[in-house]
Formats: C-alpha cells, structure tokens, sequence
C-alpha cells in the first residue's frame, strides 16, 4: 500500500472510531440492497428529495430579498423579479419547484399504491411519508401568501375561515390564526415565519424518519416480493443489488430527463399557464376585491372540489362543515390504508381485477377532481365533483372488501427473470 | 449497577412526580407562545364606525364601503325588489326567510327587507358565510349561468352561494346563513356603520 493511502485509511480509522461514518455508509448505501427488478416507478422518492433542496435552496436565497411585511411584501417580489440579479430565475425556481415536488411527491404515493408499498412491514413508511404530504400541504399553502398578490390573500381567507367550521371554537380559532379579524401583515408575518423555518425543519425530520423507516425494512419492489426472505451465504439478498452504485448511478439519467423538463418548464412556461402563479396573484391584495374565481393551484384541486361538492345539509351538520370533514376525511383516510388493504399480495400485478378496477377508478377520479378544483363552480361541475369524490372515497371504503373477496395470483418466492 | 434494596414504588413515584411537574412547566411556558397569537392591542383599535355617504347612491348600483377591514355593501333597491323579497314564491326558496338567526343582523333589520324600518337601502358586510369571498352584485331578474330562475341577488363566485337582494341565503348552497347586516344607522343621507342609532 502506498504511503497516501495508508495515511487514508489511518485517518478514517481514527473518525471511525469518533463517528460512526463508514458503518453508516455501508448501512444507507453499499450494503444496503435495493431489489434489483425496481423500475422507473422507483425514481420519484429520489426526485422528490432533488425538489426538496430546490426548494430550500432557492427559498433561503428568496428570504435574502423579500420583505414579509403587509405593505411592501408584493413589491419586495417584484423587485426580485426585476431588480435582483438572477432574481427571477431564484423565484421561478421556487415557485415553479413547488408545482414539481407536488408532481413527484403524488407520482411517489401512486407508485405505493400500485405496488403495496404501504403493506405490513412499511406501514411506518407510508405514515411518515404521509406526513411528509401533510406538512407540504401547510408548507404550500403558506407559501402562496408571502407574495401577498389577490389570490394570496384570497386562497388564504377561504382556506382560514375554514376552521371557522368547527362548532363553538370557530371563530375565535380563525381570529387567533389570523392574528386579526381579517386576513392582515400580522397573518403574513407569522406565516413567513412558519414557511421558511418551523415548517421546514420539521419536513427535513420527517423525511429523514421516512427514510431511517425504509432502510430498516427495505424497499418494495414492482412484484411486492420480499428479497430478504432468500439471502445467499453472506446473508445477503440474492435478488438484491447495493444501492451505491447501481440504483444512483443507474437513476442518474432519469434524473437528468427530469431536469431537463424541469429547466424547460422553468424557462418557457414558469406560470404553467396560471396553475402554477394563478392571474390574479399578479395585483396587490385588496382585501375589498374578490377575484371572479377563486381557485387553489392545482396540487391542492382534488380537495378543494371535494370540499366545494358538499353543498347540503346531512342531519345536523350544515354543508359548510360537512365539506370540510369530508375534504378533512379525503386526506386522513389515506393515512390508514395499509390497514385498509386486505390483501395477501402487495402488487397491483398479483392482485385480482377488482383491486385493479379499484386503483384505476381512483386514479381517474383524483385527476378529475384535481382538475375540477381548478374550475368555476357550475352545475355540471359539481355533479361530476360530487361523483367523483363518491368514486375516491369507495376506492378506500371498499378496500378491506374486495381485497379479501378477489383471488389473487400466486406470487413467485424469487424475482422473476 | 445492582438492583439490590431499591424501593421501586418510591422511584416510579418520584419519576411520575417529575413528569407531572415537567408537564406543568411546559403548559406554563407555552401560555405566552400560544397566546401571542391571538389579535394584538394595535388590530383590536382599528374597528371604529365609519361614515359613508349614501344620499347619491342609484338603484340597483352597489355602493363598496370599509369597515374593521371588510366590505360593506350599500344598495337601494326599486320598489318591485322589496315586493319580491316579501313574496312568497321567493321566501320559499329561502333557508332562513324571516332572518331568524339573530347574529346575522341587528333585531330592527329582522324584516323582509333586511334594512332599518324595512326601507330600501340595504347594508350588508360583503362577507361570504360560508368561506369569506366577497359576494357578486346580479341585480338584475334575468336567466344566469349559475341560475336559469334567478330573482335577482348575490352570487359568491367561490363556491356558488346565492343569497337574495336582501343578502337571505338560498336552499341548497354551501353557506350556512344569511349575509351579516352590520349595526348601523342613516341620519341626514350618511350612513354610520359600526352603530346602532341611540348609541352615539
């Protein structure tokens, strides 16, 4: 051995013994085995975390020139646009990167339901990961309001005011939220604050427990077969290849194509044609002018259409609060699907038909509500809005049913060839 | 280290003692935290009536105004519109006719007009009751996207809420209640919003 190497490996002998690095090393990346039949479907959870440091990076550059206040945070934007050297590049960066962490994060959660990803022993996993989606929710959300155009301060007073829902509590929990009777700087200051560090602080812990939660287990696989249960001499997986180098080197080109669309919305299309910076965010916030249509960006359309189907009364519960337990209910039922699925096989590709039917449906159903949360409420929209939202919430209900009801395929005890 | 003479029902005592104590000190240090955010001494000044003159507003034109940093609504309306609004083939349609909810009105606007004495000028806050959009002015009796019978009304464009020119919710719409009527009073052609008369 030469003599640089030696003085290497004394080295990290002597930080081994202070911090456990090459451990974690092995443990996280080159021994630990992903199943070697993952497919593009896999690269979304790698994506999501590229969109996570866009977002940070771009967002602590952002702070440097904005103004949270109620008086010049719209024109600290503009100058940022305008005035700021690569001022607007950071900002479409930002902006358009929220559109595209919520792409991957959803393309993420759909790959674990095709699949099973959230079946025992991942339910962790998937509880995390979900939490992961409700704290991005928040995030975005207050995100919206920093640039405290029309829709910012309008997308806020419909979204607040829906606490004000809740029996008894309501309206002194909307007043305390907003720090004022209506949506004021005090409300964007204190959201300013949640955005840009208690928010994130707890997305990065979030995810770094989503990620402890995986490595624990291991990874599904497209065929939901479990690769630790056949390991070779070494007692390593026999279907399994490291992580490093063959699922991050082999991504890389994937990631390099999402770049590029990235890069080619982010330079031609950065309002995504008024989904991703809607129009009237383009005005100051008048708080005595309401925009002719108030709608959510499309990450949040599902919800927001489900919420606005509700328009009668059930027993008690006028519509106003029972649109919110159901948009409420929309999101909460998610978190226990690994205790819906009944399932003997994890995949969608051993499943029975009904459990395929079932995932399509609900994928049609959520991409139509998705888009009618963006629309004007008309009548035809709301009967679709109300039968769609039915169709998501069966996909769910119906699950301990007809997964225990359908005959599966027998699932191989190796990966196949 | 050995477990040997140790009482275990005092330690697990003293352990729970320390807990609760601890407990009580983070409930204690999250009082300022968590009541930091409620409505300041600056917001709560700003709320005082205000004065609007409404000696030249039209029929059928919506008059803006702002109080305590809402939209308030002054409309005049014809003689027909408050004889529809007393209809019966209105007041049918209606979820609250005889505006029964007390909160959303001073007790002398409890009427069909919604106003003081049953007049035609209406003042209303501009506040959707269901989620806080600013409700639409369609005045006119005319067949609208969202309404092939409308009467002439509200239409909030956030969620489709419909109220009447009396600002009487609909059945069948998201909002729960009729469109606040403010306290105020009209003295020489000057509204004062933020009042009852006899206050001042």
């Amino acid at each position: 051995m030469s003599k640089t190497k030696q003085m290497a490996s004394d080295l990290m002998a002597w930080v081994d013994a202070r911090l456990p690095v090459t451990s974690a090393y092995e443990k996280h990346m080159s021994k630990y085995y992903a199943p070697k039949n993952v497919n593009w479907w896999y690269v979304f959870g790698l994506l999501a975390m590229v969109m996570f440091i866009n977002q940070i990076l771009s967002g602590i550059w952002l702070t440097m020139s904005y103004v949270p206040s109620g008086e010049e945070a719209f024109a600290s934007v503009e100058y940022i646009m305008r005035d700021v050297e690569w001022g607007w590049l950071i900002r479409y960066m930002h902006s358009t990167g929220a559109s595209f962490f919520f792409l991957v994060v959803y393309l993420h959660m759909f790959r674990g339901i095709l699949y099973g990803s959230y079946q025992k022993p991942r339910e962790l996993i998937w509880l995390f990961g979900m939490l992961v989606y409700l704290v991005m929710m928040a995030e975005g959300f207050m995100g919206y309001i920093l640039p405290w155009g029309n829709m910012s301060y309008w997308g806020a007073q419909v979204i607040i005011s829906l606490f004000g829902a809740v029996p008894y509590i309501g309206e002194g929990l909307t007043e305390w939220i907003r720090g004022d009777y209506l949506i004021s700087g005090i409300t964007l200051n204190r959201f300013f604050a949640l955005h840009v560090i208690a928010l994130p602080l707890v997305l990065a812990l979030l995810i770094v427990l989503h990620i402890l939660a995986l490595h624990e287990v291991g990874s599904n696989n497209p065929d939901g077969i479990e690769i630790k249960k056949k390991l070779d001499k070494y007692g390593v997986p026999l279907d399994g290849v490291p992580f490093h180098p063959y699922f991050t080197i082999g991504k890389i080109p994937y990631v390099a194509i999402f770049l590029m669309v990235f890069c080619g919305v982010l330079f031609f299309f950065p309002e995504g044609g008024g989904y991703f910076i809607e129009k009237p965010n383009f005005e100051p916030a008048n708080g005595l002018k309401t925009p002719e249509h108030i709608a959510p960006v499309w990450y949040y359309g599902a919800f927001y259409a489900m919420l606005r189907a509700v328009t009668f009364d059930l027993f008690f519960i006028d519509a106003k609060l029972l649109g919110v337990i159901v948009m409420a209910g929309a999101i909460a039922i998610l978190f226990v699907l690994p205790w819906l699925d009944r399932s003997p096989v994890k995949s969608w590709r051993y499943k029975g038909w009904m459990s395929k039917v079932a995932i399509v449906l609900f994928a049609i159903s959520f991409a139509i509500l998705t888009f009618l949360g963006t629309q004007p409420a008309t009548v035809l929209y709301t009967y679709m809005a109300q039968f769609f939202t039915v169709v998501y919430f069966a996909f769910f209900i119906g699950m301990p049913f007809y997964t225990k009801a359908e005959k599966c395929k027998p699932v191989p005890e190796r990966i196949p060839e | 280290m050995t477990q040997e003479g140790v009482n275990q029902g005092r330690r697990r005592f003293l352990g729970a003692a320390t807990a609760a104590v601890g407990a009580v000190g983070a409930v204690g240090v999250a009082v300022p935290f968590v009541g930091s955010w409620a409505p300041n001494e600056k917001a709560k000044a700003v709320g005082g009536p205000v004065k609007v003159d409404i000696s030249k507003v039209e029929e059928g034109r919506l008059l803006r105004a702002e109080w305590r940093g809402k939209p308030i609504y002054i409309l005049k309306r014809s003689p027909k519109v408050l004889e529809t609004l007393a209809s019966e083939e209105l007041k049918s349609l209606l979820l609250d006719p005889d505006s029964e909810t007390s909160s959303q009105q001073p007790e002398f606007a409890q009427n069909d007009a919604r106003s003081l004495n049953g007049s035609d000028i209406l003042i209303l806050e501009g506040v959707c009751t269901h989620l806080g959009c600013a409700p639409a002015l369609h005045y006119e009796v005319k067949a609208e996207p969202f309404d092939a019978n409308w009467m002439g009304g509200f239409f909030c464009p956030c969620h489709g809420s419909k109220f009447d020119l009396a600002g009487r919710v609909f059945n069948g719409v998201p909002a729960p209640t009729n469109l606040p009527v403010p306290p105020h009073f009209i003295e020489d052609g000057v509204a004062t919003i933020g009042i009852e008369g006899g206050e001042a």
